[in-house]
């Protein structure tokens, strides 16, 4: 256990799994959703580096609470847009969202 | 004594397994079930044991920022924003057989070459780093929060304010055009 092998593996799995959703889901939420475990396995990886690798042990944390913040600022955004889309197309399938095609 | 702690190993070895095999348990039920709300339940599990591993990585303070931003702020506005908006009722057909599979083959791709970068590279520790327990103390992140990264802690505020301002005007003014 606990080596940074483990961790990083882990990571890239559910960095996978996003990925599987955000390209399959038409769902507007589960593409927010999966966009979260993306971000997650990113930190994941940030703060294994830091416990293994870093010379200074606190740069990985911050970077983490870094990113943290900044998802909490994605979810708000996305969501609020995710319900301007449902108030203007009664639905939040990503494939009703074709009005500039013409 | 020495029975005690190979036990004790014994007993960590199988939390840190059981708390990769829920992550990745929820990431899955994040990602594959139809129904949303099993979707955001996963999210919550897998966010909850990343936080336990977080805890496995030595870092108490950051997984319990994980506990309070992602589960507790972001999958409850998640839910919210689920009721607001009654997906449930709007099911879609499934995706065709060969998306699915060029979806799946392309993330399989990342993982296969992801993996082997992992497993074929020597990982070796800086030659500066201190390995020392204190380091990661919470007084410290809050030294270097306040002193080499404030700007960046400050920009981050900012962002914030600004996202929160934006998302009051996307959901706001939509209403009033639709209504």
């Amino acid at each position: 256990m606990n080596s940074l092998a483990t961790y990083l593996i882990v990571s890239a799995l559910l960095f996978s799994l996003g990925l599987i959703g955000i390209l399959l889901r038409r769902n507007l939420i589960g593409m927010l959703i999966a966009v979260e475990l993306l971000l997650n396995s990113a930190n994941l990886n940030f703060m294994a580096f830091n416990r293994f690798l870093t010379p200074d042990p606190v740069v990985g944390q911050i970077i983490a609470l870094f990113v943290m913040g900044l998802a909490a600022a994605e979810a708000a955004i996305g969501l609020s847009i995710i319900l301007a889309f449902y108030r203007k197309m009664h639905s939040i399938n990503i494939e009703r969202a074709q009005r500039l095609k013409g | 004594m020495r029975m005690e702690t190979s036990s004790l190993n014994i007993i960590m070895q199988a939390t840190f397994w059981g708390t990769v095999a829920l992550t990745i348990a929820g990431a899955s039920i994040a990602v594959f079930p139809r129904n949303i709300l099993y979707n955001v339940l996963g999210l919550a599990l897998a966010l909850t044991s990343i936080a336990g591993l977080y805890n496995f990585l030595g870092s108490f303070f950051i997984a319990l920022m994980q506990l309070l931003i992602y589960v507790g702020a972001i999958c409850i506005a998640i839910v919210f924003a689920i009721m607001l908006s009654r997906p449930l009722h709007l099911e879609t057909p499934p995706r065709a057989t060969p998306k699915v599979a060029m979806g799946v083959a392309a993330s399989a791709v990342f993982f296969v070459a992801a993996v082997s970068v992992v497993l074929k590279t020597d990982w070796l520790p800086s030659p500066a780093r201190v390995a020392d327990a204190s380091l990661w103390s919470v007084e410290n992140i809050g030294h270097a929060l306040l002193t080499r990264y404030e700007l960046v802690f400050e920009v981050i505020s900012l962002v914030l304010l600004v996202a929160i301002i934006g998302a009051v005007i996307t959901a706001g003014f939509s209403r009033r055009l639709s209504s």
